[in-house]
């Protein structure tokens, strides 16, 4: 992905012409692959995030304690540190990162590298909120789905799932929004590459280092704003058609 | 055949239970007993959301639980339906969606009853589209009960299913679980500490006390047995079979039982229909000689049976008339007193008022 996808020109030339001189090259790069690589961390840790938050809402096991601390470790960790321990796996010399190297995937100083270390970071409050709203499910529903004829995959399909969209849209976003957002693990794991992995706030923080360069930066706050914004609103929206969708008919 | 032999501990509780009922010909089977008495738990145990520590469950011929084994069968495999206390509707289903939640999951053989049958059965016409959160107490337990059926069970567990709400839905649905003993042939094990809804719609009962099955028989037998009263509340009494025989113009029934007369409030019935009444056993008051000049309406002449002393300082008594047997609850003061021993002969005398339809 180091080269710039051809729509996104077009995107910023057909809908802002004359504010073209205004984002530079770096800034539009800089937006683009935030996005890219929120969505990406978003959407990939989703799945893993229901199945950890199902399995600490309603399973009880031996380790579930340990789990749950390294689940949340990210969280409390310093975010350098997080990068560091992600550069040691899955670095060029790390165990995994040998191991994904040999099937193709590259992470290292690579965007992808940039979306999992986003994905970690935001991790921790993903599972928290679909975790809450998975223990706000009445078990008691669960229950009278068991004795319906429901298995346990029946069950969490037809009613724990539904019934906990509303936090697993809750928990995409403040994820989504943690992705946008993350600066130290990614600039300690896959440095501040532009086009690369380059992300809204490692640009700037390279803004912020060369004279004159706080306008840029300001844009790029503003960016990061509007997109915080569009996300909030994107969740309500979500979140109020997950219920009441499922009704009527 | 339902047959249960379960042990389970509790922290404050420990159940021993053990008893079979037959589900041919089906039938209501009324679990009864004071609440904490561990009725929930043991068809907690039947419907498989309970693991007992020690016992054996099976329900015809399949092998439903074991502890010997370790075999465990999950709910969703046991094809027993469960009506719980309050409906537990699923809130992001519409209201039909509820109702066909359970129709050919798993590996259950689709229902015998057509969904739209069932539908009219319970009333539920009108209320298919909406979703559950707007529904009644009694709306929404006729849907629980729908649900349920149409899920095709073998056996139906319901867990005080009418204790939630107040007298004027309780009353409502009462019928509606009259009509699926008669009409569904579906046996059905209904938990419950109501002396009036055992009454009204069980043919068999088992008495429990404190984790203990301490007797098991028919309706009738089981409630006018003096040995039951202790563990009972305060308005069980005897059951009599009558039938109406006028309503009069002082707003009295006139009810005829096996030849004795009776009379009760008025009650809704036409003439010649049978009707279950029961007499509370504190309102039975025992004279030795017929009583003149006396209020009270009802006065039935027998033998006592049998006596039985209730550990409360009062004594359970036994007394065999026309009409059948009636339990009088008195002191054993008055029991000295009067010299009341089995084979005297006696009255019962019982106000109009106290005696209820069931």
């Amino acid at each position: 992905m180091t080269q710039t996808p051809p729509w996104q020109s077009i995107f910023f030339c057909r809908w802002n012409p004359e504010r073209m001189e205004l984002f530079t090259q770096p800034q539009v790069d800089a937006v683009i692959l935030s996005l890219q690589v929120a969505l990406t961390a978003t959407v990939l840790s989703l799945p893993f995030g229901v199945a950890t938050a199902f399995v600490l809402a309603r399973w009880d096991f031996p380790g579930k304690q340990l789990l749950n601390v390294l689940v949340h470790l990210p969280l409390v960790m310093p975010p350098v540190v997080t990068g560091y321990l992600l550069l040691l796996t899955f670095g060029t010399q790390g165990v995994l990162g040998q191991w994904l190297q040999s099937i193709g995937i590259m992470l290292a100083f690579k965007w992808t590298g940039a979306a999992l270390a986003a994905a970690v970071m935001a991790f921790p409050l993903m599972v928290r909120a679909i975790r809450l709203s998975m223990e706000a499910v009445d078990m008691r529903l669960e229950q009278a789905a068991a004795t319906l004829g429901a298995n346990r995959i029946q069950v969490f399909f037809s009613i724990t799932l539904p019934l906990s969209l509303p936090g697993i849209i809750a928990g995409g976003i403040l994820a989504f929004a943690k992705a946008i957002g993350e600066f130290g693990a990614t600039i300690t794991f896959v440095a501040n590459i532009p086009g690369e992995t380059q992300t809204i706030p490692s640009a700037i923080y390279s803004f912020l280092q060369i004279p004159g360069g706080e306008s840029a930066a300001q844009l790029l706050v503003i960016a990061a704003v509007a997109i915080s914004i569009a996300a909030l609103f994107a969740s309500e929206i979500l979140a109020r058609r997950s219920t009441g969708a499922e009704t009527g008919g | 055949m339902l047959s249960v032999n379960l042990h389970h501990t509790f922290p404050n509780l420990t159940i021993e239970a053990r008893f079979s009922v037959p589900t041919q010909p089906a039938g209501i089977t009324a679990l009864f007993g004071r609440s904490g008495a561990g009725k929930t738990s043991i068809i907690n145990a039947v419907a498989g959301l309970l693991k007992p520590d020690l016992g054996e469950i099976s329900l015809n011929d399949t092998v439903l639980t074991n502890s010997a084994t370790d075999e465990h069968l999950p709910p969703s495999r046991r094809q027993i339906g469960y009506i719980f206390q309050e409906p537990r509707l699923f809130p992001h289903l519409s209201v039909q969606r509820n109702l066909k939640y359970g129709i050919g999951l798993g590996e259950r053989q689709p229902s015998p009853f057509k969904f739209q049958a069932i539908v009219e059965l319970l009333g539920l016409q009108s209320l298919l589209r909406r979703p559950p959160e707007n529904l009644s107490g009694g709306e929404k337990q006729r849907v629980a009960i729908g649900r349920a059926i149409l899920s095709n069970p073998t056996l139906i567990l319901a867990d005080e299913p009418l204790a939630a709400l107040d007298e004027a839905r309780r009353s409502e649905l009462l019928p509606y679980f009259e009509q699926l003993r008669d009409e569904l042939n579906i046996p059905m094990l209904y938990v419950s500490h109501s002396v009036a809804e055992v009454a009204r719609l069980a043919s068999d009962i088992l008495v429990i006390e404190d984790g203990k099955i301490t007797q098991q028989g028919s309706t009738v037998e089981v409630f006018n047995s003096p040995r039951t009263l202790s563990a009972m509340p305060k308005e069980f009494g005897a059951l009599l079979d009558t039938v109406v025989v006028a309503h009069d113009e002082t707003g009295l029934t006139k009810l005829d039982a096996s030849g004795e007369e009776l009379y009760v409030p008025k009650v809704e019935r036409a003439i010649g229909a049978s009707l279950r009444v029961r007499i509370p056993a504190q309102d039975v008051v025992i004279a030795l000689s017929e009583p003149k000049d006396i209020s009270a309406l009802n006065v039935l002449s027998g033998k006592i049976r049998s006596l039985e002393e209730q550990g409360d300082g009062t004594v359970a008594v036994a007394i065999s008339t026309r009409a059948g047997d009636v339990l009088a609850k008195v002191t054993q003061k008055s029991v000295q007193s009067l010299g009341l021993c089995p084979g005297i002969s006696c009255f019962a005398i019982t106000k109009t008022v106290a005696i209820t339809q069931t």
